[in-house]
């Protein structure tokens, strides 16, 4: 389904659809408080946007290091070339130690790569821990966005889910028990689970080490109660030195929730002694992208959804309608380059209005890409038809003066004689909007007559 | 052609021209006193700050503030006479059930309440996440103002593990409901001494 469309079933729910737009808007705000008490701030986004800058003209060099220093440390590193290899590691993994479940925290490069659909058809069995995750896996959904995965969702909705699988009071929906419900549900899974799985934020070139930032204590509750420790990262998660740290970290959460920093910013280098540790680096369409010079900019970004939050079309569509792993404006110019067919429709879903560059904390010129992918899928041919044959229609109008009279003189008659013609649900500009009164005479006819006296 | 091969063969035919690296002057943040921005910092996300002057009022205020009779661990050989200290070998499985850990923090950070804490202030790694609440000792001179500051502490240590720990364990991922104690620890107190 094409973006537009499940937008559309989204906006039916008039009164969810305001509260997820109002929602959104006041973590936004929230980011701006933080950000504005910081006299700097624009400093430190300018001095990311240089490091990630840096960090792609060396990828090459900063990824061998950090593998040879993860080896250092005791580390295993895999590489795998696309999501089918990630998850084939992840699974060998597993069975190389005969376990058959795991505890996962939040990882967007594996719902990237259906991994848990994956592993579920070879008999492993996956728990999500991070809470709004859980809540969607429950529901069989996958996360609406990066940061918030149940936004999408009122607490009705959890309570419902809950009393389902986990058997709270039918109709108590205070955040607080059902929060209670789930610590309590979730810890006895980290306690037995023997493989836990985490995402990874940042990975040190300089060290070998990595960073993963949660609030709950998700990814630390799995790694430090499990025998085997796997953290599977996308290659552009480097950076250069560990001093480089202070700048991401303090850009990360103030950007996505407006918090000064996430309650824990775990530094992961060596394994406990009797643990094993892996990492595992993926590119899955990366090192395409990287050598798409007007898109390879999208590779810099640090997951903050802060783009998100401010979009217009995300807060009144909702992240089910991008139909990707990553939602929102970032997500419309990653996920054409895994597949422009697929994802053709949603560069468009976008006002260009540009507020997403301007809150992105490494200066991503996201609108720019959207308007590029615009250019780069008709010109390749994945535009829709309707809007193929629109667009011939423009072009050939706006070059053929005659015809731009014609049809301007007739649409005016048009709308003055025959309205219900235009105000109908025929009109896509009809939705939500009054027409404009028809003017009695074009520009060019006033001109001409006014340039007369 | 092995995956990595063939990954970091594209990588290097991809890669665009060389980018310096930026320096990192001119970031840092302007503190008047790091120590009331520590605090005032901590208190917004959730922490408390208690000012004691030695172990006997943090003794004191553990004795009236925590359920003592349920299991308090610390690594401080001060505070054995009210918590266990025997615990550092143990299966880390077995701290399920700790109420309160006690542990020294090496410094803390002002602009964002966070506390560095690497394996060896933890005594086990998950100590500071599994408990029911954590209790942090710090040090009031060992605060910095910003995260640089933090990093150039650190320097180029070589810890295991490491964190930066601030505030307790939350979520706010129903309706955006901020609940605290969500899988971590239900509550943080940070004794400056």
């Amino acid at each position: 389904m094409q973006h537009s469309e499940a937008a559309d079933i989204f906006n039916k729910d008039v009164e969810r659809t305001t509260w997820h737009d109002e929602t959104l808007w006041w973590v936004r705000q929230k980011r701006d408080k933080v950000a504005f008490q910081i006299p700097e701030w624009e400093l430190l986004r300018e001095t990311a946007s240089q490091i990630k800058n840096n960090v792609l003209s060396n990828l090459h060099d900063y990824l061998v290091s950090f593998e040879e220093q993860a080896i250092r440390n005791g580390v295993k590193v895999h590489w795998a070339a696309d999501a089918a290899e990630h998850n084939q590691i992840v699974l060998s993994i597993l069975r190389e130690n005969n376990i058959n479940s795991l505890s996962k925290s939040k990882s967007m490069l594996t719902e990237e790569c259906h991994m848990n659909e994956f592993l579920s058809h070879n008999g492993i069995d996956v728990i999500d821990t991070d809470l709004g995750e859980r809540i969607v896996q429950l529901r069989q959904e996958p996360p609406s966005h990066i940061v918030m995965p149940a936004i999408h969702l009122k607490k009705e909705d959890v309570s419902d889910t809950f009393h389902e699988h986990l058997n709270t009071e039918k109709g108590n929906n205070a955040p607080q028990y059902l929060t209670e419900v789930a610590r309590h549900h979730l810890r006895e899974k980290f306690l037995e689970r023997k493989l836990a799985l985490t995402g990874v934020n940042f990975a040190v070139a300089e060290t070998g080490e990595f960073v993963v930032c949660t609030n709950e204590g998700n990814a630390d509750m799995g790694a430090h109660l499990a025998d085997v420790h796997i953290a599977c990262m996308g290659f552009e998660k480097i950076i250069p030195k560990r001093e480089h740290l202070g700048v991401f970290l303090r850009l990360l959460a103030r950007s996505a929730t407006g918090q000064p920093i996430t309650t824990y910013s775990s530094h992961f280098r060596k394994p406990c002694e009797g643990q094993q540790m892996h990492i595992v680096i993926v590119d899955n369409g990366r090192s395409t992208q990287l050598g798409r010079k007007d898109f390879r900019n999208s590779l810099k970004c640090i997951r903050c959804a802060a783009c998100m939050n401010t979009c217009p079309v995300y807060r009144r569509s909702g992240g089910h309608s991008y139909h990707n792993a990553v939602a929102g404006p970032i997500g419309s110019i990653l996920a054409p380059n895994l597949d422009m067919t697929k994802f053709a429709d949603l560069p468009f879903a976008s006002t260009l209005c540009g507020s997403c560059s301007n809150v992105c904390p490494v200066k991503i010129d996201i609108h720019d890409q959207l308007y590029k992918w615009r250019q780069v899928l008709v010109q390749s041919g994945h535009a829709p038809t309707v809007k193929k044959l629109g667009m011939k229609a423009m072009n050939f109008t706006f070059s053929h003066p005659a015809a731009y009279q014609l049809g301007g003189s007739v649409g005016r008659k048009i709308m003055k004689a025959l309205p219900f013609l235009v105000n109908n649900g025929m009109n896509p500009w009809f939705k939500n909007r009054e027409m404009p009164e028809p003017p009695s005479e074009s520009f060019r006819d006033w001109y001409k007559k006014n340039r007369k006296k | 052609m092995s995956s990595r091969e063939s990954i970091l063969s594209k990588i290097k035919a991809s890669q665009p021209e060389q980018r310096a690296l930026p320096g990192l002057t001119g970031l840092n943040l302007q503190v008047d006193s790091v120590f009331q921005k520590y605090r005032e910092v901590l208190t917004s996300i959730g922490g408390t700050v208690v000012e004691v002057r030695s172990f006997d009022e943090i003794k004191a205020f553990i004795k009236s503030e925590y359920n003592t009779s349920l299991r308090l661990i610390t690594t401080l050989p001060e505070l054995a006479d009210i918590a266990e200290t025997g615990w550092l070998e143990a299966d880390p499985h077995s701290l399920s059930d700790v109420e309160l850990t006690i542990i020294r923090g090496v410094f803390g950070v002002a602009e964002n309440g966070a506390i560095w804490l690497t394996e060896n202030e933890m005594g086990q790694r998950v100590a500071p996440f599994i408990c029911q609440n954590l209790a942090i000792i710090i040090q009031k001179e060992n605060i910095v103002a910003d995260l640089h500051l933090a990093y150039e502490r650190i320097g180029n240590e070589e810890n295991s593990f490491s964190t930066f720990l601030a505030g307790p364990s939350k979520t706010a991922d129903i309706e955006q409901s901020l609940v605290l104690g969500a899988h971590g620890s239900r509550s943080l107190v940070v004794f400056v001494l």
